[in-house]
């Protein structure tokens, strides 16, 4: 399906070309102000919002351990392939709901992150930005391969009551598991921000992101903060896990579907901010959906490539982030 | 001693007793040459890419289309393709590093970039996109298609010789110490008059167009190419790991750190040939290599030779 | 040699540097002292190419270089060194050198003879095969001058080399810089230490809070008042003549 679009910035009106079949696909709804939509632009929209806020939770996680840590986690893509499987193993073998099995997940999640960071990564890197990066490399190498070789290649899914379930809302089907899984990141994203925001843990944690030196002067010991904020960034990808599983498939692979995603929302968000990974991540969820309604589904994900490249580029810094 | 060392690599495959045994050869070579393409920016420079497919691809794509769409000699694609794969490490350099980008931001550009091509590859007619494309087969020297593994073998070894020259002479040239001058302290190596966007950029279009010689060797032995083998990640990690275990920076750290991977995976292949299972060892390897030996198999040598 | 004429920086709402004006004459040395946070090291990094001024121009030899980038100030003659020290730490003593020296030439056995003979001048002829992160403090900023040095420079600007020495290494170090001058080139300094100042510098200027208060002589600098109230606080002058 290759499809292609102009835009015409002074009447503001989209067209949309099927290339080899030269059909216009015309517009349904007619809104104001000279727009010409179709329903098909409107539901790639929404979708797009709602993948993204699922997105925005994984993006979350990796820009919280950037933000205290500084380092660029690489594994983050696979760490959520392995959540994929632990919640798909839950709900296959004993049953349990992806949705009833989140905090489980999240809960697993933050102990595998835990401890990677406190034996791995952190004894590996010695704090070294080049090391940093590799041993983040070294541990999805591993895991990915560990997965395939446990696992198979094969795509699976789980079918849960929800799965196809759909709300009319106007015009538009909304997919049950997508909405919620919108609604619940956006809840945890907020929790997060809470925590970080007015508990003593959080307080700690982002004094040690700011000022690892005068924390440790307070008493704080930043290496043990180091292993709970890579612990609670990958407790993300947990809950983001079982909120995907109801609409998405699981692979050794997934992965790289998602690491560079993550990575463009944190870079366009701005490496370190919560805000930025939040709006990044309905953003690049827009970006995706529509890239695959214009451009058809082998050429749409150069959109989200093409974003990242150019927010490094130009603006690295982020729409939300500070000089750095 | 180094004279030496290529004589005997270079009789390898006649004391060999069987073609599958010369493949072996041939694949480690080939690991070699690659691992050591990295090297060259990577480990030299410093310039830690996740990317090196994209110029791996971009030779591969190269000769494919020079011969199935111009008619072209295979053989040209060397000149062709180093060519280009020497211009796209130079526009991804030169933007990178106008940019400013280094370390993991670099990293990931580069990652993007081969995603970029690997996605556009997979869509456009000129590449016939997801189905790849399949060299007609025409076995033949002048047709650059050689049925003797042997003869690939040597090939391959001849751009091994070619890129550790290339390395020797960054262990010994202007280029190659402002090179790692730029690596170890950018702000010290500028003010001493090392001009930072020329010199990485020349850097990784040196690498990229010898990278891209591999891909052409690639597209030539196997006769057939597609967007996942020219510009996957895969590619990419292997050149790092190859490089990065061996000795990133070293001249002959590449070389070993193919050897010890490929002994890895045929004797755990042995005992275990599940997918996966062998480039797990690899990750765990890295691993262990990034704790414990930062300059990897070559600087344990230099280790136990000072000691 | 050097002219700089009202050069300024801001920093957001701080004025780190005001309205500098500097003249370094040929085969001097000239110093540029101040209390911590007086704008010195921004002031040198604008005239080393390293920050872009606000306003201003750094001519050097009669030549506009404001706003160049640092490689082509360096090739243009000015080198500059660093207070924090900033050695390529994986390179032997003899390789970082060397990469001074290589802007003078592309052959590496000249740029090797050019390294080891700066090198022994300045007294790391036994360290040179040494790797540069086993050198001491005093050895590491011995080695930002001898990298400087290798590349041949008609000016050499020294970013507080003295810092975290001892006496016995501060006299070391002085004797060093009047022999660099007594071969030729011209240097312009920043210090902390007004006394090392005194031995050295032809002409000072003296920065306090991004502005020029004073300049002249040493001896006439470490008389003046608003000099001595900028290092010791308003009064302390006053107060230094009862005591006197």
């Amino acid at each position: 399906m290759e499809v292609f679009c102009f835009f015409s910035s002074e009447k503001k009106v989209f067209f949309f070309e099927k290339k080899k079949q030269k059909t216009f696909v015309r517009g349904v709804l007619r809104g104001h102000r000279g727009f010409v939509v179709t329903d098909i632009f409107l539901a790639a929209l929404i979708n797009g919002i709602l993948i993204g806020g699922v997105y925005a939770l994984v993006a979350l996680g990796l820009t919280l351990i950037y933000g205290v840590l500084h380092i660029v986690n690489f594994a983050h893509g696979s760490l959520l392939m392995v959540a994929m499987f632990a919640a798909w193993l839950l709900a296959e073998k004993v049953g349990l709901s992806p949705y009833a099995a989140l905090p489980v997940v999240a809960a697993g999640m933050f102990g595998v992150g835990w401890g990677l960071y406190r034996f791995v990564i952190g004894r590996v890197s010695r704090g070294e930005d080049r090391a940093i990066l590799l041993a983040t490399l070294g541990v999805a190498v591993v895991l990915d391969n560990a997965f395939l070789a446990m696992f198979g290649g094969d795509t699976r899914q789980i079918e849960t009551d929800l799965t196809f379930a759909m709300w009319e809302v106007g015009p538009l089907l909304l997919s049950v598991p997508k909405v919620i899984a919108f609604g619940a990141s956006l809840a945890i994203a907020g929790l997060l921000w809470a925590f970080m925001a007015l508990t003593d843990t959080g307080r700690a944690i982002r004094a040690v992101a700011k000022e690892p030196e005068g924390a440790r002067l307070m008493g704080i010991r930043p290496d043990r903060i180091f292993a709970l904020a890579y612990g609670i960034g990958i407790a993300c990808l947990g809950a983001a896990a079982c909120l995907l599983l109801p609409s998405f498939f699981v692979s050794p692979h997934v992965g790289n579907v998602f690491v560079l995603v993550a990575f463009t929302i944190v870079v366009l968000g701005g490496m370190g901010s919560f805000p930025g990974a939040v709006v990044g991540g309905i953003l690049i969820g827009v970006t995706e959906s529509l890239g695959g309604l214009f451009l058809g589904e082998s050429l749409g994900p150069i959109g989200i490539s093409l974003v990242f490249i150019a927010v490094l580029l130009l603006r690295p810094t982020g729409l939300f982030g500070a000089t750095r | 001693m180094k004279a030496v060392a290529l004589v005997v690599l270079a009789l390898v495959p006649f004391a060999l007793p069987s073609q599958s045994m010369v493949n072996i050869a041939m694949l480690t070579a080939f690991s070699a040459f690659i691992g050591q393409c990295w090297n060259i920016s990577g480990g030299f420079g410093g310039l830690t890419s996740f990317g090196h497919a994209v110029f791996f691809g971009t030779g591969a794509y190269a000769v494919a289309i020079l011969q199935t769409r111009y008619g072209l000699n295979p053989w040209l694609g060397l000149p062709v393709g180093f060519v280009a794969g020497g211009l796209v490490g130079a526009a991804i350099g030169a933007a990178s590093f106008r940019a400013g980008l280094r370390g993991s931001y670099f990293a990931l550009v580069t990652l993007a970039f081969a995603e970029v091509f690997r996605i556009l590859s997979n869509s456009l007619d000129f590449t016939r996109g997801g189905l790849g494309i399949n060299i007609p087969l025409g076995m033949g020297v002048g047709n650059f298609q050689f049925a003797d593994r042997r003869a690939t073998y040597a090939v391959v070894l001849g751009l091994l010789v070619l890129a550790t020259l290339c390395a020797a002479w960054l262990r010994r040239s202007r280029f190659g110490a402002r090179l790692a001058a730029l690596r170890e302290n950018e702000d010290a190596a500028q003010a001493l008059g090392v001009d930072l966007v020329r010199t990485k950029t020349l850097a990784l279009a040196l690498s990229g167009g010898l990278t891209a010689l591999a891909g052409v060797v690639y597209t030539q032995t196997y006769l057939y190419i597609d967007p996942t083998i020219a510009f996957g990640s895969e590619r990419s990690v292997e050149m790092l790991l190859v490089a990065m275990i061996g000795g990133a920076g070293t001249v002959w750290g590449p070389i070993l750190g193919a050897v010890a991977l490929h002994i890895v995976a045929d004797v755990s292949r042995s005992f275990i040939s599940t997918p996966g299972f062998a480039p797990m060892l690899y990750g765990v390897v890295l691993l262990v290599i990034i704790g414990v030996l930062p300059q990897g198999m070559a600087g344990l040598w230099e280790r136990l030779r000072r000691a | 040699m050097l002219e700089v004429r009202g050069l300024s920086k801001r920093f957001g709402g701080l004025h780190a540097v005001r309205d500098v004006s500097i003249d370094v004459p040929a085969g001097a040395i000239t110093a540029l002292i101040g209390p911590n946070g007086a704008g010195k090291t921004t002031t040198f990094a604008m005239i080393a190419g390293f920050i872009r001024p606000d306003a201003g121009t750094v001519v050097l030899e009669g030549r506009d270089v404001t706003g160049m980038r640092p490689d082509r100030i360096a090739e243009a003659g000015m080198v500059r060194t660093f207070q924090i020290t900033q050695p390529f730490a994986g390179l032997s003593v003899m390789e970082n050198i060397r990469v001074g020296a290589y802007l003078r030439t592309a052959d590496t056995g000249a740029a090797t003879a050019q390294a080891r003979q700066v090198g022994e001048t300045l007294g790391l002829g036994a360290m040179l095969d040494r790797p540069a992160s086993a050198l001491t403090v005093a050895g590491r900023k011995r080695l930002e001058v001898a990298r400087a040095l290798a590349t041949r420079p008609k000016l050499l600007l020294l970013d507080e080399v003295m810092a975290g020495l001892n006496p016995a290494e501060i006299a070391d170090i002085v004797s060093m810089i009047q022999a660099i001058r007594a071969s030729g080139v011209t240097i312009l300094l920043i210090e902390h230490i007004m006394q090392a100042i005194a031995a050295l510098a032809d002409h000072v200027y003296v920065l306090a809070q991004g502005a020029l208060i004073a300049e002249g002589t040493p001896r006439a600098i470490a008389n003046d008042q608003a000099v001595i109230e900028a290092y010791l606080g308003r009064g302390a002058a006053a107060r230094m003549a009862t005591h006197a």
